[in-house]
Parts: structure tokens; sequence; C-alpha cells
């Protein structure tokens, strides 16, 4: 056998692919299910924060920060596998994927309130100044002249850490949840091949660059106007 | 000018201090209605911050300001619903860059007075009219002129019925060409009666312009006068050197 169809043998095996192909289409359906849940609930929930971090309550905007650094210093694993082995001893039993969402969701979070943050900041006094001078309170000007802003400024930093925090669901593998990774080791533990290995990161690849191109053309698209 | 109207604004011993740093010692002023008060003075002298306690843009730290008869300062006081009747108009225009020339106007009307959109973007674009800019509703601020941008500022303000409208150096950040129309505009304001509150350099406007020159320093009113009288014959020593200064 030559070294090329060797290469194909260890990484691209036609019996295997088409064996593992179901798992794998299931587990990109369980990525693609997580990762959308934890965009979705942890971008809303950090530009929650960095909102209620505007309003300048010093105890709040304490606990908003400690949050925010705590979950930001962490590895994400270990803070997987603290709540999923913590909690039930505490009496509190989550399904793994659940278990999986809430914690990147609040990684997410705690990133997306640090970029949120920022770009309120980023936006100069005079804004401010200029819609409470015609007598704009200060949520609508948050609301209307600073937060729209804001979020074009963060739209790039933003897409780059979701889509670190989405690649993220493949810990769901150490504590079994279902998704691209854990078919692919379980498929390759039990063929002793990587073919299906390579088969998820081809799925990876499907699935996220799409959303590499997105951030670009947002960014691209939002930039479009400003001076 | 009658003097038996009441004052639309008035200050009374204002004082305003940043930590040790006190910047406005003890300022009164009245502007009638109808009346254009220029402020000249050396830089820090506490100009900007005296037109920024008119509306509480920054908190005085003691006195008392009322405009239009309502003290300012008054814990029953909505100052939300005050700031709409004092007009303000920023060196830098402070445009809202996500927004056209006419969401830039309309925006107050909508979110402080609560008109319905098609309401508020008629009363914006005649708003712009006056200021010359109805063309340019649908620009946005990054496609305007600085001179177009503080038109459309001036606009803004003009568009919640002030009573008075206060303008801090609204020529300063502007290429010399474009100084006139804004200065143009802001005459027309006059002569429509508008009561106007200004900070600025320019001279010539507050000779065929101001009713009334005051000259501050150090956080005080050291001397006001009619134009001729400021820039003509001024008593103060400390008015004199500006002058001569400012003339050079
Ligand atoms: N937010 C602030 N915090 C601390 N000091 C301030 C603040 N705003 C103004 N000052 C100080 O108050 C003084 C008066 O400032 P102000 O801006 O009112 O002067 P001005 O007469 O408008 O000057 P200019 O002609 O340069 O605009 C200055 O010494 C300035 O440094
Ligand atoms: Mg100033």
């Amino acid at each position: 056998m030559d070294a090329w169809s060797r290469f194909l043998d260890a990484f691209f095996k036609w019996q295997l692919i088409e064996r593992y192909l179901p798992a794998i289409l299931d587990g990109m359906a369980v990525t693609v299910e997580i990762a959308a849940a934890v965009v979705i609930t942890g971008i809303l929930l950090g530009l929650v924060l960095a909102i209620l971090r505007a309003f300048r309550i010093l105890p709040l905007s304490a606990l908003i920060v400690i949050f925010a650094d705590m979950l930001r210093a962490l590895p994400p694993l270990v803070l997987v596998l603290l709540v999923y082995f913590g909690l039930p001893s505490v009496g509190i039993n989550l399904p793994s994927f659940a278990v999986l969402w809430l914690v990147l969701s609040c990684v997410l979070a705690a990133f997306a309130e640090e970029i949120f943050w920022a770009g309120i900041l980023s936006i100069p006094k005079g804004q401010w100044e200029a819609a409470r001078s015609t007598g704009i309170g200060f949520v609508s000007t948050l609301a209307y002249i600073v937060l729209p802003q804001a979020v074009r400024l963060t739209v790039a930093p933003l897409t780059n850490r979701t889509l670190a925090i989405a690649k993220n669901t493949a810990l769901g593998m150490v504590i079994g949840v279902s998704e691209i990774l854990s078919q692919a080791t379980t498929g390759q533990s039990f063929a002793g091949n990587a073919t299906p290995l390579t088969m998820g990161a081809i799925a990876y690849v499907i699935l996220f660059i799409p959303v590499v191109v997105l951030g670009r053309w947002l960014e691209t698209r939002f930039a479009w106007r400003r001076a | 000018m009658t003097s038996n109207r009441p004052p639309i604004l008035e200050v009374r011993g204002l004082r305003k201090s940043f930590g040790h740093l006190e910047v406005l010692r003890g300022i009164d002023l009245e502007v009638l209605p109808q009346e254009l008060v220029f402020i000249i003075g050396p830089s820090g002298s506490g100009k900007s911050t005296l037109l920024r306690c008119c509306n509480r843009l920054e908190e005085p730290t003691g006195g008392s300001i009322s405009i239009d008869g309502v003290d300012l300062m008054a814990r029953s006081t909505d100052i939300n619903a005050m700031r709409r009747r004092i007009g303000m108009v920023f060196q830098s225009f402070n445009l809202y860059p996500h927004m056209s020339a006419l969401g830039n106007v309309a925006l107050a009307l909508r979110r402080v007075l609560g008109r319905k959109r098609t309401e508020a973007e008629a009363l914006a674009l005649a708003a712009l009219a006056r200021v010359g800019l109805a063309e340019k509703a649908n620009a946005y601020p990054a496609e305007l002129s600085g001179g177009q941008q503080q038109r459309v500022a001036i606009a803004r303000a003009l568009a919640l019925g002030p009573k008075i409208m206060l303008f801090d150096e609204p020529t300063s950040a502007l290429d010399p060409e474009l100084v006139g129309s804004v200065l143009k505009v802001m005459r027309e304001l006059k002569a429509g009666g508008m009561t106007m509150l200004v900070v600025s350099h320019e001279m010539r406007f507050a000779r065929d312009a101001a009713d009334r020159v005051i000259f501050m320093d150090h956080g005080l009113i050291v001397e006001e006068g009619t134009p001729e009288q400021i820039f003509s014959g001024p008593r103060e020593v400390r008015t004199q050197a500006f002058i001569a200064e400012i003339a050079r």
C-alpha cells in the first residue's frame, strides 16, 4: 500500500464515512441547537448586564464586574465539570445539554457584557449631552442614541467571541452531550480509525465557516455609514 | 427693549465647583424676552460651565436658576420637560451619526413630545426649512459639511419650540468659509424674536446682533454693557486687556 492510500485509509475510509454519517449528522443537529441557544441567551444576557451597568448603581456594577471577570478567567471546561458534577450534590439535576447551555451562555454573557460595555463607553459624551439637552430621558438616550451606535461598534469583536464560544460546544463530549465531537470520538474508538474525527472536523467547518463569512459581512455593512 | 417684562432666564448667585476648583463664583444674570446676550471671556473663565448649568447638564453647587419663572433647581421641576424649553447648540454639533438629518430633528419630537411619526417628521422638516436645509433631510451627518451639521443641530433644538437658545461657541469648530451660514441662521432667529445666550468669539456678529455683551473672568461677570460700550470703551482693566488681545 502506498503512502497516499494509507493516508486515505486512516482519515477518509469510505465504509466508515457511510457508517458514521448518520451519527455525525445527528451530532451536527445537536451542536447547532446548543450553539444557537447559547448565542441567543449569551448575547442577550450580556446586553442586559451591560445596560444594567450603564445605570452605574455601584453594588450592581460591582456584581456584574465580578461575574464577568470570574467567567472570563475560568476555563470553560472547568466550569462545565464543576456545574455538571457539583449541582447534583446540592440536589439539582440538570440534563447534560442544559449544563452545557447554561455554562456557555454565562461565559458568552461575560464576554459580551464587556464588549457591549466598551461600546457604550466609546460613545462620546456629547451624544449623551445632545440627547439629554433636548429632554430625552436616560433610558431613551441609551435605547435610541447610545446602544444603536455601541452595538454597531461591537459587531466585529462580538462575532469573533461568539464563534470562539460556540465552538466550545465540543466540551459537551466530556459530559456526554451527543454533539459532533462526542459522536466523532465514539465512532473513532469503535472503528479504531480517525475517519469519524475527520468527518467531525468537516462538520465544524461546514457549520462555522458561514458564521465567519457573516461576521465579515456584518462588519463591512455596519462600518458603512460612519464618517 | 422694555424692561418691565419678566426675564426668560434668571440666574442668581450661581456657583459651581469641580472638586476644589471653583469655576463659577456667584453669577447674576438676566436675559429678557427676545434679547440676545453675548458672553465673552478668556479660556477657562467659566463660560461653558455657565451655559451648561442653565439646563443642568452641569449641577450647580449653589444659587438659583429659573427659566420663564420656573425654578430649575426645585425638586418638583421636571427637568426633562424644562430642557425642551431650553435649546442648546454645542461647539461640536453632536449630531446622532446613525440618523438622517430628519431623524436627528424628529427624535425628541417623537420620544419626548410623543408625536406620531408623520407629525414629528412634518415638524422636523419645517425646522430644517428654517435653517435652509429642507433638501438635506435625508442626508446623514457624515454627508454634510460642518456648517450644515451645525444648522441641523440648531433645527434639532428649534423644533421643540424653545423659550431660549444657548449657543456654546457654535462656529468655533467650523472652517472660516462655513461660519457665515451658521451666523446667518442665528441672525434670522434673533430677527424672529428668539431669546438667545451666546458664547462666541465672533465679535462682528456680537456688534451687530447682540443687545448686551458680558465679559466674564475667573467665574465672575466683570463687566457688561452694549456691544459698543464693551468693545469700544470698556471700563475695567481686565476687559480692556481682553478686548485688546482679541483685537490684535
Ligand atoms: N467636568 C469638569 N471637571 C473638572 N473641571 C472642569 C470640568 N469642566 C470644566 N472644568 C474646568 O472649569 C474651568 C472653566 O471651564 P469652562 O469650560 O467653563 O471655560 P470656558 O470659559 O468655556 O473656556 P473656553 O473658552 O476654553 O471654552 C476650567 O478651568 C476647566 O478646566
Ligand atoms: Mg467653553
